[in-house]
């Protein structure tokens, strides 16, 4: 009895570990679609949802719950497999980036040593999802949505991508745990002000990955209908609803950690440090997290959509020169040892 | 020079911060929803809605079968059919309106010589069956006996600009 305990007590810990990461993950999103309804609602003079239990609390809930009840609908002449891998596709990587995200100095699923390549890789991994949705569906509004939504993802990979270089050279690290580490002191040491343009492109990037507003010409519903998920429905149209929705999570938790100190405390240094304390780290992550995760719906509520030649302009032309340009600005500052953050 | 400037502003984001700020302080702004089962607009007196047809005091019904109504009707709604009763009066057997016919221009109000048909300020109504839609005459002297006193009121309040 003992040695077959000792046999799956990793495993067994190891998926208590993952619950503990994806159930929170999952209540959250249910509740940012909610945050979401309320305030673009409330930016609109609207007042959102608030029918389902008090003050619309239950309203993510009974979405679901119609979700769950619906028919999942395959048309006929769509390739059976891969359409109903594809929602999986796109939820999967979602998830598994999770592994690695510490919440605090200690609590981390997984602390490898190049956790930041290991995120890049996963997310890259998410358009996988989205082509194959569209191509499995057969239908040429999918096709359409799904080829804008991959040229989007791809060419806003880069500057992402360049802006993260921006991070790991003054992190000195691709850990993510000592990324968040090395910008320890105060407000003024995290990366947000010396990688200012890249963090500012960081997270437009973010919402151009996450095919969310302005940047959602994968949906366009003007032009082809929904995009990729045209012909989902019921729980396989869920599951890339959650996928965009963790995906954003996790883009503005990546955000926090590598621009605005993670669980660091924002009056680190400052006289009232001590009063703050007792406030756990994770706390200010979840409220950095949040403050991202505003800044989408923020977005959404207030911009049309880009012209999808516009997107590519501003993704290659702009985004692009710019990240290499403070690239290079940033090797300077780190061959001159400007501190307090490159000494 | 003037390129320049253009490029720093658009780098600088000043438009998209201004866009920014309208949401923001929309955000804060009181709402404007009317929260409907429980809250409900302001109605005129004038409301065009669902149709009834009045009575005399002495409940004798109005309608004297003219058929202006049906004449003016401009989406054909109505259908009349009349008969002279054993007094000498002369009345309709049959005063329908189809309601997905009718567009609620309340010509048919206008044009009755004895403000008979009339359009109520109801306009909380459905249909679970097919030909519910069909008034018959029944049914609209039920709902004109249902609000005489509104009918009456609201005709009363508009009689001075008439």
């Amino acid at each position: 009895m003992v040695e077959i305990w000792e046999l799956i007590r990793e495993p067994v810990f190891i998926v208590l570990k993952i619950v503990a990461i994806v159930a929170p993950l999952m209540l959250a999103v249910a509740y940012l679609t909610y945050a979401e309804r309320k305030i673009i609602g409330y930016m609109q003079v609207r007042i959102g949802p608030n029918r389902v239990g008090p003050r619309g609390w239950l309203q993510p809930i009974a979405d679901a719950l119609k979700l769950l009840m619906k028919e999942i609908i395959v048309p006929s002449s769509a390739n059976r497999f891969l359409f109903l891998i594809a929602p999986m596709l796109s939820l999967a990587p979602a998830l598994a980036a999770w592994a690695v995200m510490p919440f605090t100095d200690t609590l981390v699923l997984a602390n490898i040593d190049a956790s930041l390549l290991y995120i890049l890789a996963l997310t890259s991994m998410g358009v996988y999802g989205v082509i194959i949705a569209g191509w499995a569906t057969n239908s040429k509004y999918a096709f359409l949505g799904a080829m804008r939504s991959a040229a989007q993802i791809v060419s806003y990979e880069i500057a992402m991508g360049f802006a993260l270089v921006g991070v790991l050279i003054a992190g000195g690290s691709l850990n993510l745990r000592e990324i968040v580490l090395a910008q320890q002191g105060s407000l003024l040491h995290w990366f947000w002000l010396p990688l200012f343009p890249l963090f500012i492109i960081y997270f437009i990037s973010s919402v151009a990955e996450t095919n969310r507003a302005p940047f959602d010409v994968a949906e366009g519903e003007s032009e082809i209908v929904a995009g990729f998920h045209v012909e989902y429905s019921g729980m396989a149209f869920a599951v890339f609803f959650l996928a965009e929705y963790a995906n954003m999570i996790l883009l503005a938790t990546l955000a926090a950690l590598m621009f605005l100190g993670g669980w660091l405390s924002p009056f680190e240094g400052t006289w009232i440090e001590s009063w703050f304390t007792w406030v756990p780290g994770v706390f200010w992550l979840l409220a950095k997290t949040s403050l991202f995760l505003f800044f989408y719906l923020w977005l959404r509520a207030t911009f049309p959509r880009y012209r999808y030649d516009q997107i590519m302009r501003l993704g290659w032309k702009v985004f692009i020169p710019i990240t290499i340009v403070w690239l290079v600005v940033e090797g300077a500052a780190v061959m001159a040892g400007i501190g307090p953050w490159f000494d | 020079m003037d390129r320049f400037g253009n490029f720093l502003k658009s780098l600088s984001l000043s438009e998209m911060r201004k866009g920014l700020g309208v949401t923001g302080r929309y955000l804060f702004k009181r709402k404007i929803t009317v929260q409907y089962p429980e809250e409900k607009t302001p109605q005129s007196n004038r409301f065009r809605g669902l149709h009834a047809l009045r009575r005399y005091p002495n409940g004798e019904e109005r309608c004297i079968a003219c058929k202006l109504c049906e004449a003016v009707c401009p989406a054909l709604a109505i259908t009349i059919e009349a008969e002279e009763r054993a007094d000498g009066t002369r009345r309709t057997t049959r005063y329908d309106i189809d309601l997905f016919k009718c567009i609620y221009c309340g010509f048919c109000e206008e044009s009755c010589p004895v403000d008979s048909i009339v359009e109520t300020r109801n306009f909380e109504y459905s249909f679970e069956n097919r030909g519910e839609n069909v008034m018959t005459k029944q049914m609209l002297l039920e709902i004109g006996d249902k609000y005489e006193e509104q009918i009456a009121k609201d005709r009363m309040q508009d009689a001075a600009y008439r």
